[in-house]
C-alpha cells in the first residue's frame, strides 16, 4: 500500500498566511488545502482557485422557476379551470398577467435561492452526518492549516514553511 | 495591517483587547455554560403563556371561529392585526443581513444572526394567524396549488391573499436557508470544542460537515451575496403583498395606493425596534457587551429614525387625503377626523404618540447613545406598530358605508389569549436558540476583527499608521 506524506503548517494570523500562500507558490509548490476559520479576503487569487460559479447557477435556477411560475399560472388560470371573478374572465395569460407578478416573481426567488443553495451543499459536500474533514479543531478557532503535498522534498519545504511564520509543522501520513 | 486599513476617527465595533480565540471563548460560552437564573425565569413565563396561547388555539378550532370577537362586519381583527404585526416584525432580520451586506455595512455582522433568528421566530407567529382564521385549518392544503379531490379546482392566482401563501412561504423558507447556511461555520466551531461526546454528534450533525477549505468559503461568501441580492427584493415583495391584502379592496381607507410603500416602511420600523429590543436582553443575558456596542445600537436608532419618519410622513398624507376628497365615507378611515374623535379616538392618540412623538427623542444623541432609553423607545414603538394595525382594521371596518353595519370591536379573552400566546411562544423560541445556537456570527465578526476592533484601531493609531 503506498502512503503519501503531507506537511500540515499551522499559522495563527491570516495576513501571515497570505504572505505564506504567495511565497509557497512563487517557490513552485503545490497548496493542496488551506483551511481557515473564517473567509480570508483574497486568498482563493493568491492560491490560484478558479472562480466560483454558483451565481451562474442561481441565474438558471431563476430562469427556471421563473418558467415554471409562467406554466402553472398558464395551466391552471387559463387553461384547465377558467374562472370568471368579479366579473373579469380569464381569456389570455398575456391580460392575467399583470396580476400574476407576485407570483412569477417569488417563484424566481424560491427557484434561485433553494437550488442555489442545494447546489452548494453538494459541491462542498455538505450534508447532514457528513464528517468533518478539517485536520486540526484549531482550523475552527483561531488557526489556519496549509497542506502541502510532499514529493521526497520534505526538508526543503519544512524550511520554507518554517521561514513562512509558521508556528507549527507536522508531517503527515495520508492514505 | 496596512490589508485593513479603516478611517481612526470610525468608532470600534469589538470592544476590549480581543483575539480571535477570544471571540471563540465568548460566543461559545453562553451554549457551553449553564443558564442564570433571569434565563430560567424569562422561560418559564413564556412557556406559561405559549401553553395558555396553545389551549386558545384548540378551543378556537375545537368550538369555532365564533369564540372570536367578529362580527359579520369586522371578519377580521386581531387576528389580521397580529399577523401583520408579526411579519412586519420579521422584517429588520434579513434587512439587516441581506441589504447591509450588500452596502458592506460592518456593523450588521454582530447582529444578523440574532436578527435572522428574530425573522425565521417572528414569521412562524405570523403563519399561524392565516390558518387559524380558516376555521378548519386540516383544509389548509387548499391554498397550495396541487391536484385535489374535487378535481381540477385550483387555488386563484389573481387573490392577493394567495400571494400572501406564496410570499411569506418563500420569504420563511429563503430565510431558513440564509440562516441556516450562515451558520454552519459557527457550529463547526461548537462541534470541534465540544467535550461532551453527546453535544459534540449534535453540533457535528447541525454542522454538515463544515471543514473551512478555502474553496468552500469562496462559494460560501458567493452564496451569501446571491442569496441577499435574492433576499433583498423579497423583504420589500412581502410587505408590498400583505399591504395588497387591503389595497386590492374597495374600502374606503384601504384602497390606497400609498399601501405598499407605507407598509414596507412601517414594517423595517417595527422590524429594527423589535430586533433592538431583542439586542438589549441578549447582551446582558449572554454576556455580549463588547460585540453589542453603543455603535450599533445608534446605527439601529438611525434607521428607525428613518423609517418612522417615511412612516409619520404616509400618515400625514392618508389624514389629508381623508379630508381633502371630501367624501363622507373616507372620514372614519383610521386616520381621519372621525377616527381622531370618535369611539376609537384613544388608538388614533396612541399610534400618534407611540410611532410618531416618541421616536422624534431619538434625535438626541445622548438618548439615541443609551441602551435602557433605545430599549424603552423599541418598546414604545413595538406597541404603536401594533396599533397602527389595530386602527386601519377595527377602526375602518367599525364605520361601513351603511349606519346599520356600524358595530364596534370588543376582543374576547380568546383573541387577546391567542396574541399572548404568539408572544410567549415567540420568545421561547427565541431563549431556546439564545442557549443552544451560535448567536454572533463568530467567522463573520472575526474578518473585522483586524480593521474594526478596539485594540487593532489603538495600535495602529499608535504606529501613525491612518
Amino acid at each position: 500500500m503506498s502512503t503519501n506524506k503531507v506537511i500540515h503548517a499551522l499559522y495563527n494570523d491570516d495576513d501571515i498566511l497570505m504572505d505564506a500562500v504567495k511565497k509557497v507558490r512563487a517557490e513552485h509548490h503545490h497548496i493542496e488545502e488551506v483551511f481557515c476559520p473564517f473567509p480570508v479576503h483574497g486568498l482563493d487569487k493568491a492560491m490560484g482557485l478558479a472562480p466560483t460559479r454558483l451565481a451562474i447557477t442561481a441565474f438558471l435556477y431563476g430562469i427556471t422557476g421563473l418558467g415554471v411560475a409562467v406554466w402553472l399560472t398558464w395551466y391552471t388560470m387559463i387553461a384547465d379551470w377558467p374562472q370568471d371573478i368579479g366579473g373579469k374572465p380569464n381569456f389570455t395569460w398575456a391580460a392575467n398577467m399583470p396580476a400574476f407578478v407576485p407570483i412569477l416573481f417569488e417563484l424566481t426567488v424560491f427557484f434561485a435561492a433553494h437550488l442555489m443553495v442545494i447546489t452548494f451543499y453538494m459541491r462542498s459536500r455538505l450534508w447532514p452526518f457528513k464528517e468533518a474533514e478539517n485536520p486540526d479543531p484549531r482550523t475552527t478557532d483561531d488557526h489556519f492549516l496549509m497542506e502541502v503535498p510532499v514529493h521526497g522534498n520534505e526538508e526543503e519545504l519544512v524550511a520554507l514553511l518554517q521561514s513562512t511564520g509558521a508556528v507549527e509543522i507536522n508531517v503527515v501520513e495520508t492514505h | 495591517m496596512s490589508s485593513h486599513y479603516e478611517s481612526s476617527y470610525r468608532e470600534p465595533l469589538v470592544l476590549g483587547n480581543k483575539t480571535y480565540h477570544d471571540i471563540t471563548e465568548d460566543i461559545a460560552r453562553p451554549i457551553e455554560g449553564k443558564a442564570n437564573k433571569n434565563w430560567y425565569i424569562a422561560f418559564y413565563i413564556s412557556l406559561a403563556a405559549m401553553l395558555w396561547g396553545f389551549g386558545c388555539i384548540f378551543y378556537t378550532v375545537g368550538t369555532g371561529i365564533g369564540v372570536w370577537g367578529l362580527s359579520k362586519n369586522i371578519g377580521w381583527a386581531w387576528d389580521i392585526t397580529n399577523f401583520v404585526w408579526w411579519v412586519g416584525i420579521g422584517h429588520a432580520g434579513t434587512l439587516i443581513s441581506a441589504v447591509l451586506l450588500l452596502f458592506r455595512q460592518k456593523w450588521r455582522m454582530a447582529i444578523n444572526r440574532s436578527a435572522e433568528a428574530m425573522t425565521i421566530f417572528a414569521v412562524f407567529q405570523a403563519g399561524l394567524f392565516p390558518i387559524i382564521h380558516m376555521g378548519r385549518p386540516w383544509n389548509g392544503y387548499w391554498v397550495l396549488p396541487i391536484p385535489n379531490q374535487f378535481g381540477s379546482l385550483w387555488v386563484n392566482f389573481n387573490s392577493p391573499l394567495l400571494w400572501d401563501v406564496f410570499a411569506i412561504s418563500t420569504y420563511l423558507s429563503v430565510s431558513l436557508v440564509f440562516w441556516w447556511t450562515g451558520l454552519l461555520p459557527d457550529f463547526a466551531m461548537i462541534r470541534d470544542r465540544a467535550v461532551k461526546p453527546f453535544q459534540k454528534k449534535i453540533y457535528a450533525l447541525l454542522s454538515f460537515g463544515w471543514s473551512g477549505r478555502a474553496k468552500d468559503w469562496q462559494r460560501f461568501e458567493e452564496v451569501s451575496l446571491v442569496l441577499a441580492g435574492l433576499a433583498t427584493p423579497l423583504v420589500l415583495s412581502v410587505h408590498t403583498i400583505v399591504s395588497m391584502d387591503f389595497a386590492t379592496s374597495i374600502n374606503p381607507g384601504w384602497h390606497s395606493t400609498i399601501f405598499p410603500p407605507y407598509f414596507v416602511a412601517g414594517a423595517i420600523f417595527s422590524g429594527f425596534a423589535m430586533v433592538q429590543t431583542l439586542l438589549g436582553i441578549m447582551r446582558k443575558v449572554t454576556n455580549m457587551e463588547a460585540y453589542i456596542t453603543r455603535l450599533h445600537v445608534e446605527y439601529m436608532n438611525i434607521v428607525i429614525i428613518l423609517t418612522g419618519g417615511i412612516v409619520a410622513v404616509a400618515y400625514a398624507t392618508e389624514f389629508f387625503i381623508a379630508w381633502y376628497t371630501g367624501s363622507p365615507y373616507e372620514n372614519y378611515t383610521y386616520l381621519s377626523f372621525g377616527a381622531e374623535a370618535g369611539a376609537y379616538g384613544w388608538a388614533f392618540w396612541s399610534l400618534l404618540i407611540c410611532n410618531i412623538f416618541t421616536p422624534q427623542l431619538l434625535w438626541f444623541k445622548k438618548i439615541r447613545r443609551s441602551f435602557i432609553w433605545s430599549f424603552i423607545i423599541s418598546i414604545v414603538i413595538n406597541i404603536g406598530m401594533w396599533f397602527e394595525r389595530f386602527d386601519i382594521i377595527a377602526i375602518v371596518l367599525s364605520k361601513g358605508q351603511l349606519p346599520s353595519t356600524w358595530w364596534r370591536f370588543e376582543p374576547t379573552f380568546v383573541d387577546v389569549g391567542i396574541f399572548i400566546g404568539t408572544i410567549g411562544f415567540f420568545f421561547v423560541l427565541f431563549l431556546l436558540y439564545a442557549r443552544t445556537f451560535p448567536v454572533i456570527a463568530q467567522a463573520e465578526v472575526k474578518t473585522i476583527l483586524k480593521s474594526s476592533g478596539e485594540h487593532y484601531k489603538k495600535l495602529r493609531e499608535e504606529n501613525n499608521e491612518h
